[in-house]
C-alpha cells in the first residue's frame, strides 16, 4: 500500500542526503520524494510516498524522527487530503494531430504550455491516477519526454502538518546556515 | 576577547568537562595541536593508529559513563576512525569524534588528504556536523555533546576545515541547547505503565531481559528493586551484564546465542517477558518468529524505533528506564514466583554440563577467566571478540554496571587493547583486565606503545589458542571440520612485550594460572600474560545462527566436565 508521509526538516546542507541514506539503508521503497520551502523560515517540507505495509510505515516514521534534522513527521494516508502532482509531457504531434491532443487536454483539465510544428508540451496538475490516465492516452501519439514532480499533499480543513515550535533568530541562523559556505571570498588559502 | 577556532575547540571541550582526548596529528589539525599546550586541562594522549584512539574513547566512555573524545586529521586519519564510530553507534556509546578537513576553499576540489568524511560517517553517527564558520564552533560542540550524551547515547562527529581553526571570533558559550527536532523521551505514558503493571501482576512465569539501556541509563538500582518487588528472574543481554549483580538470587545470567541453557529455556517458556533497555537483537533472541510468540512482551526503550522493529510488543513503553522503572515499581504489586524459579533452577542443575569449566588438566580459557573473576572481583573487564569473549560473559561474575566493556553490536576484533587503555584512563588506580584473543590482539597491538607512554597499567591476558577460535568453531560445526584460514603462527608474545618494555609472563599449565594473575596485578605497569590455552575448545551451549532459543544445542556430554 502507498503511504504519504510528510516530514518537516531543517533546511540544512546534507539533510536530503540523511533522509535518502536512511531509506536506502533500511530498505524502504520510495515511490517519490518532493522537497520545498514552507511557511516557516529554515524549514523544508518533504513529501515522501512510501510503498509498504503498516509495519514498514511505522518504522519509516520512527526512523525519520531519529534524524536530528527532522522536526516533525505526519502520515497523511488516513487523512482527507488534497493530493497533487505536476506532470510535463512532450508529445509528438503534427498540425493534423493537434486537435486530437487538445481534446485530450480538455478532457483531463490539463494545459498545453508549448507548441512547435512537431511537438507539444502538456502540463497537468492532478493526482497520480489522473496523470497516469492522461499519459496513457497521450502514448499513441508518441511521448518524447516525460517528467513528474512527485506527490505533494495537504490535509483538508483547518488542521496542518506545520511545526509548532519556532526558533530564536540566533538558533535559526545556526541551524539554517551551519555547514554552508559563507558568502564572499574566503580569507585563507590552504597549504 | 577574540580567540582562534583552535582555542574555541579546546575551550569548548573544557566547558564540557572533557579532560582527555585520544588523538593523532596531521596537517590540517596542526593549528589545534599548536594550541594544546595552552590548555593543560585537556590531556592529549598520542595514540598509534586512529582506530585505536576511537576505541579508547569508547572504552573511556563505557568505563566512566562520560563523553569519550577522539581526534584525527583529515583524509586517512579520519577514515581510520570509521570502525570505532560504527562500533560506538551499534552499542550506543556517548562519544565525540573530531576531525580536521582541508581549508574551505579546497573542500570539494579533491584537495590533498581530503575525504568527504561527513558523507562517510553520516549513516554511522547519531549526528554529524561540518563547521564552516568559526562563530559556529562553540555552539556545535555544545549541541553535539548534548546529542551524544542524552536520550539514546551515540557517536557525534564534528568536522572542521583547517582555516576555521585559524579564524578568530569572540568565544560565546551557549547558555542552553535547544533543538526542535530532538526531544529525548523521559517518563513513560501512565496508561502504558498501568497496562504493563496489570500484565505483570497476572504473570505466572515472568522474566526480565535487562539490557544495556539499564546501564546507559544508570538504572541498576531501579532494576534490582523492580525485580525484587515482582519476584521476577533477570536474564541479561551481553551488554546488559552487570546491570544486576550476578550473585543476586534473581540473576540468571546471559541469554542468547551463547546464553545458558536455563536462561534460553526460561525465555522460551515465560508467559510474560519484560524487555528493559534492550534492542531485541538477533544474537540475544534467536529466530524472531519463534522467540516465544505466545508470551506477552512489555518493552521499555527510550528509542521508539526499537519497538516492533524485530518483535511485536504488546505493551511498548517509550521512556528513560531511570524514570519508567520507578513508575512501574509504584504500579505493580509485591509478588513471588517460587515454583517458576525452581523450574529454572532445576534446568540449571540438569543441564550444568552444557556450560561447564573443563575439569581436566588442560589449560582452558573458562578456567582462566573464572579465576580472574574470583581473584579480582572488582576489576573492570574488557574483551575482544570471539570465543574468549563468550567465555568471559559466561563465567565471570559481573557485579556492577560498566564492569564489562565489550564490542557487542559490531563485534570488532581489536577492540580489547585500546578500549582497555581508555577504561584505565577513566579509572586510574583500579584494576583493568583485557581478555584478548590472540587474533584480535594483533589487530591493534600498536597501542602497546601508547600504554607505555600513557602509563596505563592494563593487565592483558592473551588467550593464545593459535586460532581464530570462533571462526574455527563454526567451520568445525557447520562446515564439516573444513578449517580454512583460521590457524595462525603467533609471534613470541614475550619478545614482543620486551620490545615495548612491557612485563610479560607465559603460562602453559593450569597450576600456574593463579600465580600469574597475582604477579600481573602486583606489577605496577602494563603486563602481558601469554596464556597458551587448549587449541580447540568450543563455546557451549550454542543457538546456531537462524535457530530459535528453544533449540539451544548443548555440549556433548562428557563426564570429565563439571560445573561449579
Ligand atoms: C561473538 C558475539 C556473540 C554474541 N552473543 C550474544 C549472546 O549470546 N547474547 C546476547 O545477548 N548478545 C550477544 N552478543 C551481543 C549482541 O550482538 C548485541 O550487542 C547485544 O545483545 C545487545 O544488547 P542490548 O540490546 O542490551 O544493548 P544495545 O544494543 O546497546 O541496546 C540498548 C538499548 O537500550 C536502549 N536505551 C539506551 N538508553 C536507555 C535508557 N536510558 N532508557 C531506556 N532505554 C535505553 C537503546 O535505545 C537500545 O534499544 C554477541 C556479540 C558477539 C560479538
Ligand atoms: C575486525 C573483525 N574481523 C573479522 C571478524 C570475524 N571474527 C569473529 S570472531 C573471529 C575470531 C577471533 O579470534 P581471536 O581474536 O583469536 O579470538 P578467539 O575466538 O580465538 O577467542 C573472527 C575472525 C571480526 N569479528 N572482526
Ligand atoms: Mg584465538
Amino acid at each position: 500500500m502507498k503511504h504519504t508521509v510528510v516530514a518537516l526538516v531543517e533546511d540544512r546542507p546534507g539533510v536530503l542526503n540523511r533522509v535518502a541514506s536512511l531509506f536506502r539503508r533500511r530498505g524502504f521503497n520510495i515511490d517519490s520524494l518532493a522537497v520545498g520551502t514552507t511557511e516557516e523560515q529554515g524549514i523544508s517540507r518533504m513529501t515522501i510516498v512510501v510503498d509498504g505495509g503498516a509495519g514498514i510505515v511505522e518504522q519509516v516514521e520512527k526512523q525519520l524522527y531519529k534524524l536530528i534534522d527532522v522536526v516533525k513527521v505526519s502520515d497523511l494516508t488516513k487523512e482527507e487530503a488534497v493530493i497533487r502532482e505536476l506532470v510535463l509531457v512532450k508529445v509528438r504531434c503534427n498540425r493534423e494531430q493537434r486537435r486530437d491532443v487538445l481534446d485530450l487536454v480538455d478532457i483531463f483539465r490539463a494545459q498545453a504550455v508549448d507548441v512547435s510544428p512537431s511537438s507539444m508540451i502538456i502540463q497537468s496538475v492532478a493526482d497520480e491516477d489522473r496523470n497516469d490516465a492522461l499519459i496513457e492516452n497521450l502514448r499513441p501519439f508518441g511521448i518524447r519526454e516525460l517528467t513528474r514532480t512527485g506527490r505533494v499533499a495537504m490535509v483538508r480543513g483547518a488542521k496542518t502538518t506545520a511545526v509548532n515550535e519556532s526558533e530564536s533568530a540566533e538558533l535559526q541562523r545556526f541551524h539554517h546556515d551551519s555547514g554552508r559556505r559563507p558568502e564572499g571570498d574566503l580569507p585563507f588559502v590552504s597549504d | 576577547m577574540k580567540m582562534s577556532g583552535a582555542d574555541i575547540v579546546l575551550e569548548s571541550l573544557k566547558r564540557l568537562g572533557v579532560d582527555v582526548v585520544f588523538g593523532y596529528p596531521g596537517g590540517v589539525v596542526l593549528p589545534l595541536y599548536d594550541r594544546l599546550p595552552a590548555h593543560p586541562e585537556v590531556r592529549h594522549i598520542l595514540v598509534r593508529h586512529e582506530q585505536g584512539g576511537g576505541h579508547m574513547a569508547e572504552g573511556y566512555a563505557k568505563a566512566s559513563g562520560r563523553l569519550g573524545v577522539a581526534l584525527a586529521t583529515s583524509g586517512p586519519g579520519a577514515t581510520n576512525l570509521v570502525t570505532a564510530i560504527q562500533d560506538a553507534m551499534m552499542d550506543s556509546l556517548p562519544t565525540l569524534f573530531v576531525t580536521g578537513n582541508v581549508a574551505r576553499n579546497l573542500l570539494g576540489k579533491d584537495g590533498f588528504q581530503e575525504a568527504d568524511i561527513t558523507g562517510i560517517t553520516m549513516p554511522a553517527v547519531k549526528h554529524n556536523y561540518l563547521v564552516m564558520r568559526v562563530e559556529d564552533i562553540a555552539y556545535t560542540f555544545a549541541e553535539g555533546a548534548y546529542i551524544a550524551t542524552t536520550g539514546r547515547p551515540g557517536p557525534v562527529h564534528i568536522d572542521i576545515p583547517k582555516d576555521v581553526f585559524i579564524e578568530e571570533t569572540e568565544f560565546v558559550w551557549p547558555e542552553k541547547v535547544s533543538i526542535r527536532g530532538y526531544k529525548p523521551a523521559t517518563t513513560g505514558h501512565p496508561g502504558q505503565v498501568k497496562k504493563a503493571a496489570e500484565i505483570i501482576d497476572a504473570a505466572e512465569r515472568p522474566i526480565i531481559i535487562g539490557g544495556h539501556g539499564v546501564i546507559l541509563g544508570n538504572a541498576h538500582d531501579e532494576l534490582r528493586r523492580f525485580a525484587e518487588k515482582t519476584g521476577t528472574p533477570v536474564l541479561n543481554t551481553l551488554l546488559g551484564l552487570g546491570s544486576i549483580p550476578r550473585d543476586h538470587v534473581l540473576s540468571y545470567g546471559m541469554l542468547g546465542m551463547h546464553g545458558s541453557y536455563e536462561a534460553n529455556h526460561a525465555a522460551s517458556n515465560a508467559d510474560v517477558i519484560i524487555g528493559i533497555g534492550n534492542r531485541m537483537d538477533d544474537r540475544a533472541l534467536g529466530r524472531f518468529a519463534d522467540f516465544n510468540p505466545t508470551a506477552k512482551l512489555i518493552h521499555i526503550d527510550i528509542d521508539p524505533a526499537e519497538h516492533n522493529k524485530n518483535v511485536p510488543a504488546h505493551v511498548p513503553i517509550v521512556g528513560d528506564v531511570k524514570l519508567v522503572l520507578p513508575q512501574l515499581i509504584e504500579a505493580v504489586s509485591q509478588n513471588s514466583h517460587v515454583d517458576w524459579l525452581h523450574w529454572i533452577d532445576d534446568l540449571r542443575q540438569a543441564h550444568g554440563h552444557s556450560m561447564a569449566v573443563p575439569s581436566g588438566p588442560e589449560l582452558s580459557v573458562q578456567h582462566i577467566v573464572r579465576r580472574i573473576s574470583e581473584m579480582s572481583p572488582d576489576a573492570t573487564i574488557v574483551t575482544g571478540v570471539g570465543q574468549h569473549q563468550m567465555w568471559a560473559a559466561q563465567h565471570m561474575k559481573f557485579t556492577r554496571p560498566h564492569q564489562l566493556i565489550t564490542s557487542g553490536g559490531l563485534g570488532t576484533m581489536g577492540f580489547e587493547v585500546p578500549a582497555a587503555l581508555g577504561a584505565q584512563v577513566a579509572r586510574p588506580g583500579e584494576t583493568v583486565w583485557a581478555i584478548c584473543g590472540d587474533g584480535g590482539f594483533q589487530m591493534t597491538l600498536q597501542e602497546l606503545a601508547t600504554m607505555v607512554d600513557a602509563r596505563t597499567p592494563v593487565k592483558m591476558a592473551i588467550m593464545n589458542n593459535g586460532y581464530l577460535g570462533m571462526v574455527r568453531q563454526w567451520q568445525e560445526l557447520f562446515y564439516q571440520d573444513n578449517y580454512v584460514s583460521v590457524a595462525m603462527t603467533q609471534p613470541d608474545f614475550l619478545k614482543l612485550a620486551d620490545a615495548y618494555g612491557i612485563h610479560a609472563i607465559r603460562v602453559t599449565e593450569k597450576e600456574q594460572v593463579d600465580d600469574a594473575i597475582r604477579e600481573a596485578e602486583g606489577h605496577a605497569g602494563p603486563v602481558i600474560v601469554d596464556f597458551q590455552v587448549q587449541a580447540e575448545g568450543n563455546v557451549w551451549p550454542m543457538v546456531p545462527a537462524g535457530a530459535a532459543l528453544k533449540e539451544t544445542v548443548e555440549a556433548p556430554r562428557d563426564a570429565s566436565e563439571v560445573r561449579s
